[in-house]
């Protein structure tokens, strides 16, 4: 498998660190609630499709990456530097 | 036999090796199996579960029957196919799977046993009584069906590992990937080509069919020299690609050194990760054989394999040959016979429509319906309309058709589907994105076609890559259609043979559907055909049509099992390269190594490092000793203690102090330049992540300590939080760990030690508890840190790490003059359970702030990450496990790390466990055992006596809850 | 009072010579690591171009030459070697001196690019990864950065006390291209 750190360009996967879903970029805030805390947290969905996801390119940059692909595909539709998608989630 | 002047094998270089005990002789060039059948071996193996003799069915790397183990000793290699082993001088082979003796094989009873060993056995046969399975079914399974042994010695062979690039991966060397490769290179792309065999060409080698005008052989090695001498291709022999992963990403086994007598320092194998921006499969096809009554016999050969034989081995594997086929090309090994002036008996076409000669007797219609044969086959009983008959014959080869050897399009869960033209599966596009199909693998069974295909299929790749190339000439060569009548079992009595690796019969597979395991991938699993090192490759076509007409289904609806990888076994050994013995981690050395060791230190591993557990004193028989003696000096003295391992973060950038508030539990942007601070950090679940002592010093400039252990997570954390929670924040982060060696000095003695090494005056208003700042050392700029993991008035003093080993020296020398010295993990450790200061034993990630009683470090006054969830119900109450100090009072006085707490009296059971120890030591300090734990609702426990039981070591120890802060709880020492 | 004395990350561990490819330890020089802050890369790169001669170097890129470089390092991170940094550095990157905390060797001869396909996962090829192209990837286990600085040159840093198993990992991959070679 390969990954395209939008840093370094296309890399091993064995360079990167997988952390789970990129709803961890949303975090709430710390009045939400028990329930919105434990969506952010703990709920997940399991896609047979397109997911995202966060990686670290840790045996390379450093980079934090949202990685959108296919769970049936294995196709790597996009790859965005987390601070970035952050910045315009807010 | 030999055939004199056929053949590719050099009859100039004669190769002696061993067989089974014997000594015999071969050709360079010649693989085991050419060359035992050219010295008349016919048995050759024995077979998985029956132990019926076997002997060579094939010539490649799908070879079902011959599998023999080489080598002897640790180095010993089982299940390697007689095909692909090439001989060299003083190969050693032997048999498997046989006792005591390939002829005389006592467990071949099990043949006779047969009835009882189909379809389904071990499910039916070995289900009760339960207490038989792990005493006697399992043993006895394993000593009578079983494939070749493993030495249970550490194997010492080198293998390796690599990675490869290139524009285009041509899998597969024959006609199709010789001229796609072939037509890349030309236009300058960066090709691989990997063919399994030693020698390029696929069935080329093994046919006399021209192509240009020239024999194949020769062909194929023109284009070979061409290729070679083009520095954009590399060529990779005796290489099989075994997986299609992701991304272009292929997996292949090169065999390096397999056929080599002196390897010269290579490896064994070498496992490659190719990455190819397009590729080409062109796999050729595999023949299959027919089920008839007794096709296991040795002398029982596919078509193509007893072709192969003759005319790249000059080997005839019988002297009267017959054949059996269903289509036109197992003729062609009649006619190559034929002119090789080998004797064939007859030919058994079960077709009307059969190609003429004038040389031997041709039965249309016919069925070879049964064999005969102790050792071998003796004679075959075959049926025409006009009844049945018997033929002597010692060699018969089958046909039953060709398989495309597809099976790495489906690696990426591709199917591929029927084709009645050729009655077989064949891929469809797109199965493996990136990857095209060209020749035999595609169902395209000329060679014309091969080259055609070979040739657009690199045209396609090269459009794809963007690569502009010239038109190329397709050279003239064989085009006869390839025609074929779907017979895959001969109707009859007896045991006939789909999967011989697994002795799988038409029978188990009809007995699977009558049972109802009638899905494809349920009959695979209660038959176990097709598993096992065969993987479908002989047996899979033929396997699932005997199953649809059982369940009354058309073969396409009955469908097929998933190939996985790998397309041929591979060595664990050969995956993990490099992981053996010191690569199986980095090894990393703190620059007091040398000097630890010199000092007689026994090493233990911390994470990757390597960390002194104690040092011992001459006249010191035990650990305890020393590390009494250690916590002694610490305590009365001075003690030095390399403490480089704990990770450390330069933290820098405007907004650091913010950045710090957010990921501890408490506040940093309030501490002052040139002090240092405690901190707690927590998972965003509200557990206790890490803990350690972060230093300001200067206004934007942090450097924190994490645990040894946490180091690198910590890292990744921190950047985590940046990048993802908090990018705004203008701040970076990089790991000191390395720059800096840093040492404990610990002890009443510590600034004495100190002030006589550094140029400024240390004292209480220079460097108050927990101060830091920039000092010089002899010399040298270092850091000093006024802070304590002993209790003890202490310093961690930092320098550059090339000064390291120097520092460290000239700390142990001058401790040592003050009655102090060195100590080690076990002393440290003993020194902070004294204190009651916790470590990952204790933060292990399941505890909160609150278990380990450091929630009001939580501070209300901001935001922090685990914050909010660290506030939930349920893990702030009396029902928590809360950390408590334990002492022994009983007449037992050990205690154990790992043991649990019950309430006096209480029986030792898990419903009635009540917490557990963490920590243990003997504390030479206060004279006994001292344990740090957790106990339910312990801090409002303190006095009460509990019972330790450590189940596995058998120990019960009464113990008295109390703080778990043991020793100077005023903290008067630290200060003083 | 005695200085104290100084010892390099890979001392009694190189050099080594093996069929003509060599790996020994580059010569000690000062390494800071810059980190611009927000917004300040451009004033950076004018700072350095200035001071040390080279602009700060994109991703996967280096600048300047042996005895004053600048290796891309990471995201936000670039590797000053070489020179002690300007002081007006400092106002516009965070500096943390790392002179100290990296094993610098230099792998060099015909067939450095075989010895690292065996060990780091990386297109290496030289048409791919050209003079003064740089990485951070890994070999084996360890982080590394990967830069050609020639021909058949490359610079290979990883963490100082990983010395002694990087030494080894490019030890026995020599010695495979070298058994290869030789057959």
């Amino acid at each position: 498998m390969r990954l395209t750190c939008p840093v370094c360009g296309e890399r091993d996967r064995r360079e990167f660190y997988y952390m789970g879903d990129a709803v961890a970029l949303r975090r709430p805030d710390p009045e939400a609630g028990d329930a919105v805390w434990d969506d952010y947290l703990h709920n997940r969905d399991n896609p047979a499709g397109v997911t995202r996801d966060l990686w670290q390119h840790e045996g390379g940059c450093g980079a934090w990456i949202v990685v959108t692909r296919n769970t049936m595909t294995h196709e790597v539709l996009e790859t965005a530097l987390a601070s970035d998608v952050k910045g315009s989630v807010g | 036999m030999r055939i004199a002047g056929k053949g590719l094998v050099d009859r100039q270089a004669p190769v002696s090796f061993r067989f089974d005990g014997h000594t015999y002789q071969g050709f360079a060039g010649d693989t085991l199996a050419s060359a035992l059948l050219a010295n008349d071996i016919r048995v050759v193996a024995r077979s998985f579960k029956y132990h019926r003799p076997r002997g060579v069915m094939g010539a490649g790397s799908e070879e079902a029957n011959a599998l023999v183990t080489i080598g002897s000793g640790a180095a010993q290699d089982p299940n390697v196919r007689a095909t692909v082993q090439e001989i060299y001088e003083g190969l050693e082979a032997r048999p498997q799977n046989c006792w005591p003796s390939l002829t005389v094989d006592l467990l071949s009873v099990n043949d006779l046993a047969a009835p009882f060993l189909g379809a389904g056995f071990y499910y039916k046969t070995f289900m009760w009584p339960r207490a038989f399975w792990e005493k006697l079914y399992e043993p006895v399974i394993r000593r009578s069906a079983g494939l070749g042994a493993l030495s249970h010695q550490h194997n010492p062979d080198a293998y390796e590992k690599a990675f490869a690039f290139c524009d285009l991966l041509v899998i597969g060397g024959g006609p199709a990937g010789l001229i796609a490769a072939l037509t890349a290179a030309r236009a300058g792309a960066d090709v691989i080509l990997a063919d399994e065999d030693s020698l390029f060409g696929g069935r080329l080698n093994g046919d006399v069919e021209t192509v240009g005008g020239m024999p194949g052989a020769e062909w194929a090695q023109s284009i070979v020299d061409e290729l070679e001498a083009m520095p954009n291709v590399r060529l990779m022999r005796r290489t099989t690609v075994t997986g299609a992963y992701d991304q272009g990403t292929y997996g292949a086994l090169e065999r390096v050194a397999h056929h080599l007598a002196d390897r010269g320092g290579q490896p064994l194998e070498c496992f490659w990760r190719i990455v190819a921006r397009r590729a080409i499969l062109c796999a050729g096809a595999i023949e299959r054989p027919i089920a008839f009554r007794n096709n296991d016999r040795p002398g029982i050969m596919t078509a193509s394999a007893v072709r192969t034989y003759l005319n790249r081995y000059g080997v005839a594997p019988g002297r009267r040959i017959t054949l059996f086929a269903n289509n036109d090309d197992a003729h062609r090994t009649a006619r190559d016979l034929v002119d090789a002036g080998v004797h064939i008996a007859a030919v058994f076409d079960s077709r009307r429509d059969v190609p003429e000669s004038n040389a031997y007797p041709i039965y249309r219609g016919a069925e070879v319906c049964n064999t005969s044969g102790r050792r071998g086959l003796e004679s075959v009983t075959f049926r025409t309309a006009s009844g049945e008959d018997k033929v002597e014959t010692d060699c018969l080869a089958v046909s039953g058709g060709w398989n495309p050897s597809l099976h790495l399009t489906c690696h990426m869960n591709g199917r591929p589907q029927w084709s009645e033209a050729i009655q077989s599966f064949v891929p469809v596009e797109g199965m493996v994105p990136g990857l095209d199909t060209a020749g035999a693998c595609r169902g395209t069974l000329t060679t014309h076609g091969a080259l055609q295909e070979g040739v657009a299929a690199a045209q396609v790749a090269l459009e794809a890559l963007g690569i502009a190339f010239d038109k190329i000439d397709i050279p003239e060569a064989e085009d006869a259609p390839y025609r074929v009548s779907p017979l895959w079992a001969v109707a009859g009595k007896g045991r006939a043979w789909l999967d011989f690796q697994n002795d799988v019969t038409v029978k188990d597979v009809k007995q699977a559907a009558k049972e109802n395991f009638a899905s494809v991938e349920h009959m695979k699993r209660y038959t176990t055909q097709g598993m096992s090192p065969d993987q479908g490759k002989n047996s899979n076509v033929a396997a699932l049509a005997v199953l649809a007409d059982a369940t009354g289904r058309g073969i396409p609806e009955t469908g097929t099992t998933t190939f996985r990888p790998p397309f041929v076994p591979v060595s664990i050994a050969a995956m993990g390269a490099g992981a053996q013995g010191a690569g199986f981690a980095p090894q990393r050395f703190t620059t007091s190594h040398a000097a630890s060791v010199e000092r007689g230190a026994p090493m233990i591993e911390a994470g990757l490092w390597y960390r002194p557990s104690y040092f011992p004193a001459p006249g010191e028989t035990t650990w305890r000793q020393s590390c009494d003696r250690e916590v002694n000096m610490v305590r009365n003295a001075v003690g030095v203690c390399d403490v480089s391992t704990l990770g450390k973060i330069d933290i820098q950038g405007p907004d650091a102090g913010a950045f710090l508030d957010f990921v501890y539990t408490n506040m940093f942007s309030t501490l002052k330049v040139g002090r240092t601070r405690y901190g707690l950090m927590l998972r965003e679940d509200g557990t206790v992540m890490d803990d350690g002592t972060t230093a300001r010093l200067g206004e934007t400039h942090f450097v924190m300590t994490t645990t040894t252990a946490a180091a690198g997570p910590v890292m990744r954390h921190l950047e985590y939080v940046h990048q993802c929670l908090c990018p705004e924040l203008d701040v970076s982060m990089i790991s000191v760990t390395e720059q800096w060696a840093q040492f404990a000095v610990a002890g009443p003695q510590s600034r004495a030690l100190l002030n006589a090494l550094v140029d400024e005056d240390i004292n209480d208003d220079t460097w108050p508890f927990m101060g830091c700042g920039d000092i010089i050392i002899q010399g040298v700029r270092g850091r000093l840190f006024r802070i304590s993991f002993s209790g003890e008035h202490a310093y961690e003093i930092a320098v550059p790490s090339r000064f390291g080993n120097g520092l460290f020296r000239e700390l142990t020398a001058r401790a040592e003059a003050l009655g102090g010295g060195l100590y080690g993990m076990e002393a440290l450790n003993v020194l902070r359970i004294e204190k009651g200061f916790i470590t990952h034993a204790e933060i292990h990630g399941r505890v909160t702030a609150f278990d380990i009683g450091m929630e009001r470090m939580v501070s209300q006054k901001k935001d922090c990450i685990g914050k909010t969830m660290s506030e939930r119900p349920g893990l702030n109450g009396p029902e928590r496990e809360q950390l408590v100090g334990l002492k022994p009072i009983g007449p037992v006085k050990q205690l154990t790390a790992g043991a649990h707490l019950f309430e006096k009296g209480a029986a030792p059971t898990r419903e009635n466990a009540q917490g557990y120890t963490t920590s243990v030591g003997f504390s030479p300090t206060l004279d006994g055992f001292l344990g740090l734990g957790f106990l339910r609702n312990g801090r409002a426990r303190h006095g009460e006596e509990v019972m330790m039981v450590d189940h596995l070591r058998n120990l019960t120890t009464r113990c008295k809850v109390c703080d778990p802060v043991f020793f100077d709880p005023e903290g008067g020492r630290v200060r003083g | 009072m005695a200085e104290l004395l100084a010892k390099s990350p890979c001392e009694g561990l190189l050099p080594k010579e093996v069929d003509g490819l060599t790996l020994s330890e580059a010569k000690r020089a000062t390494m800071t690591s810059l980190s611009p802050y927000r917004g300040q890369e451009a004033v950076l790169s004018d700072v350095l171009k200035t001071e040390h001669g080279m602009a700060l170097p994109r991703p996967n890129r280096s600048a300047g030459k042996e005895g004053a470089r600048a290796v891309w390092f990471g995201q936000r991170q670039v590797m000053l070697i070489g020179p002690d940094p300007a002081v007006s550095l400092a106002d516009h990157a965070a500096l943390t001196d790392q002179s100290d905390a990296w094993a610098v060797v230099l792998l060099e001869g015909e067939g450095a690019e075989d010895v690292l396909a065996r060990l780091v996962p990386l297109d290496l090829r030289r048409e791919h990864f050209k003079k003064g192209h740089t990485a951070r990837s890994q070999l084996q286990h360890m982080m590394v950065s990967i830069t050609r600085v020639g021909d058949a040159r490359f610079q290979i840093m990883a963490f100082r006390s990983m010395a002694k198993t990087l030494v080894h990992e490019l030890e026995i991959a020599m010695k495979g291209v070298a058994a290869r070679r030789a057959s």
